[in-house]
């Protein structure tokens, strides 16, 4: 058992912090405000090899590993959530399920320019009637002898409206249904016959992309079939069961980032004489949060680990997640408490905190969801 | 081609100076950050390299610590470092320091087409006058204050900011210039390369490396060797607030003059 980071994640670390303190912080309220799309903070990011930390060198990647990964998912998520967003479905969500189980045709012409931050990608799994039951899927992928033909739609789609490459579940036979009906592709924006819904007007994450998906007669080449015929809930699943590392580091980036402003808060805010830090209750309350954000980020970090070492996290992702996800929820919560009424002005960004905490309770599976893998897991 | 930056780890300014009995800073018990203007000679360097593909060597003189900095600097995307660092080099003065840089970068090899870059001065001692000396002691021209530069083929034109203005100049490489933090704005470590960071090369030059150097005079390096000595180092006692008087009529500059008067002022 080792605790310390290693030399690479110590650089990474300070790497992130700065560039979080100088370029994403000091933007985030107004982006939030104006619903913006972080198109320049992508780019810059790309060019610095945080668009495919983990993946290796020869695929486009930065060829770092996954606790990184969560190093940079945390701060980017803790100055501003919705950058958080756009970097995890990009790479967890998009490249990787290419990097898991695609040809290595696949992996030069689609997780290359993906690794490398010069294209965007979104992950399509979400029906209309399969959320949380994501075998119910209704889109459906024909085999057209030369080509496939996939008609449907997917909705509430991260980064939909701004990426260039979109991989989704299709149904290639209804009978079969989840085990064996389900088959995985990869869509170029520029597909005849796909296109993208109206942006999504939400609580939080308001700078990230929320799309529907739309096929009609979508009509892709062969080669786009990733894995097998019929593996595509296999593949989802198994592209969620590491993604949900990302989204815990979320998870904890919001606690963090809520726990940095409203212990800064604290410390000014004079009331009786003194400053409200100085209070038992707010301090004992920052304590506990405070240990149950580091608790999450030791769930997070034994989940990358694992996922660093090839070994199966699929429990331990859950954990972290549902537990991280509570915890973001918690502080932000506390966070505004702690701010009075001032926390429920929007001149000030913990709201932004509060509204920004609960879809990590509800993307990638919802905490119910991720219950349901940890209990199947440990009551067998 | 290569361009050789010299580099300062400094004390943070955001930090308390400790300093040691002898009055020099005690650098191993501060936090430490990379000096502004040498990091506007790193990415001066860096887009010398994005424009031409030249080497890039970072070198540096401090205690062993030292190292992470050049590793840092590699992983915004220098190719090696060189790292100056003996106990009898410790305590020099700017005199000594430029012998035993210059010693250095003599010995990395200054090729017709390279250019030598530092920062224009430290924020710790404040002298501007290693780049300089080392220039000097290498016998090349120099340019300082350099606020913007381009290189075409062995010339090199620079905007030299001065208090008053600016100064263009053109100088033939090689050529040593000191640049000003208003240059560029430093690139960020790169993730990519701070994987390869630990494993590109970084030696360590100590006085066993650089003492049969010509420029090295073994009576004038280190503390003892350096001409002039540190009286005393201290952080200033803070200023008390500030008082701020508004109005710019009789009543106010009576008031002005009445405080300065009650402190023995005026």
């Amino acid at each position: 058992m080792n605790f310390q980071l290693t030399r690479e994640q110590e650089l990474t670390k300070k790497m992130v912090e700065k560039f979080c303190e100088e370029v994403v912080a000091p933007v985030a309220d107004d982006m939030d405000v104006e619903h913006e799309f972080p198109v320049d903070i992508v780019k810059q990011m790309g060019e610095l090899g945080m668009m495919g930390i983990m993946w290796p060198k020869e695929y486009g990647g930065a060829g770092g590993d996954y606790i990184q990964y969560c190093e940079v998912i945390e701060r980017l998520t803790a100055a501003h959530a919705a950058v958080g967003t756009v970097v995890a479905a990009h790479t967890s969500l998009c490249t990787g399920p290419i990097y898991y189980y695609g040809t290595e045709e696949q992996k030069q012409e689609w997780m290359v320019p993906l690794a490398k931050g010069e294209r965007l990608g979104a992950f399509g799994l979400t029906e209309a009637d399969a959320g949380s039951d994501s075998g119910a899927t209704q889109t459906t992928a024909v085999d057209m002898g030369d080509h496939w033909l996939i008609n449907g739609s997917k909705i509430f789609i991260t980064n939909a409206g701004y990426a260039d490459t979109f991989v989704i579940t299709a149904m290639t036979d209804k009978k079969l249904g989840t085990r064996g009906g389900i088959s995985f592709f990869i869509i170029d924006k520029d597909d005849p016959g796909f296109s993208t819904g109206a942006e999504e007007d939400k609580l939080g994450i308001r700078c990230s992309s929320t799309r529907e998906l739309i096929f009609e007669d979508c009509k892709i080449p062969k080669d786009r079939l990733v894995g097998k015929v019929g593996q595509g809930f296999k593949i989802a699943m198994g592209t969620l069961e590491k993604a949900r590392i990302g989204v815990a580091a979320q998870g904890v980036g919001v606690a963090q980032g809520a726990f940095e402003i409203t212990k800064e808060y604290m410390g000014q805010r004079k009331q009786f004489g003194k400053t409200i830090n100085k209070f038992q209750y707010p301090a004992f309350t920052m304590a506990e949060l405070y240990t149950r954000i580091e608790a999450a980020r030791l769930l997070v970090m034994r989940a990358a680990d694992l996922a660093d070492k090839g070994m199966p996290c699929g429990t331990e992702s859950a954990m972290a997640k549902f537990y991280a996800s509570e915890i973001a929820m918690d502080m932000a919560t506390k966070g505004v408490q702690f701010h009075g009424g001032y926390g429920f002005i929007n001149d000030y960004s913990i709201q932004r905190y509060f509204r920004d905490a609960k879809i990590m309770e509800i993307y990638e599976g919802t905490s119910e969801i991720q219950k349901l893998i940890v209990s199947g897991a440990i009551l067998r | 081609m290569k361009a050789i930056v010299c580099v300062k780890q400094v004390p943070d300014t955001s930090g308390v100076v400790a300093v040691k009995a002898d009055g020099t800073m005690d650098r191993a018990a501060m936090a430490t950050i990379t000096n502004h203007d040498d990091l506007a000679a790193v990415e001066a360097a860096l887009e010398l390299k994005d424009k031409t593909g030249c080497e890039v060597i970072v070198v540096s003189m401090g205690p062993p610590p030292a190292e992470g900095m050049l590793r840092e600097l590699i992983a915004m995307g220098a190719d090696r470092g060189v790292l100056i660092s003996a106990r009898e080099f410790g305590g020099s003065d700017t005199y000594a320091t430029s012998q035993i840089i210059a010693a250095a970068v003599n010995k990395i090899g200054v090729d017709k087409e390279d250019v030598v870059f530092c920062g224009r001065q430290a924020i710790d001692g404040d002298t501007a006058q290693v780049g300089p000396q080392i220039a000097e002691k290498l016998g090349l021209p120099q340019v300082t204050y350099a606020a913007d530069i381009d290189k075409d083929g062995d010339k090199l034109t620079i905007k030299r900011l001065l208090e008053d203005g600016h100064m263009m100049l053109s100088v033939e490489t090689p050529c040593l210039v000191t640049t000003v933090k208003e240059l560029n704005n430093p690139r960020y470590m790169n993730v990519g390369l701070i994987q390869e960071c630990f494993d590109k090369p970084l030696d360590i030059f100590d006085y066993e490396a650089l003492k049969d150097e010509p420029l090295i005079d073994p009576d004038t390096i280190g503390l003892e060797g350096s001409p002039t000595n540190v009286y005393k180092s201290f952080s200033p006692p803070a200023k008390g607030a500030c008082q701020m008087l508004e109005g710019s009529d009789r009543g106010t500059v009576d008031e002005l003059t009445g405080i300065l008067a009650d402190k023995h002022l005026i």
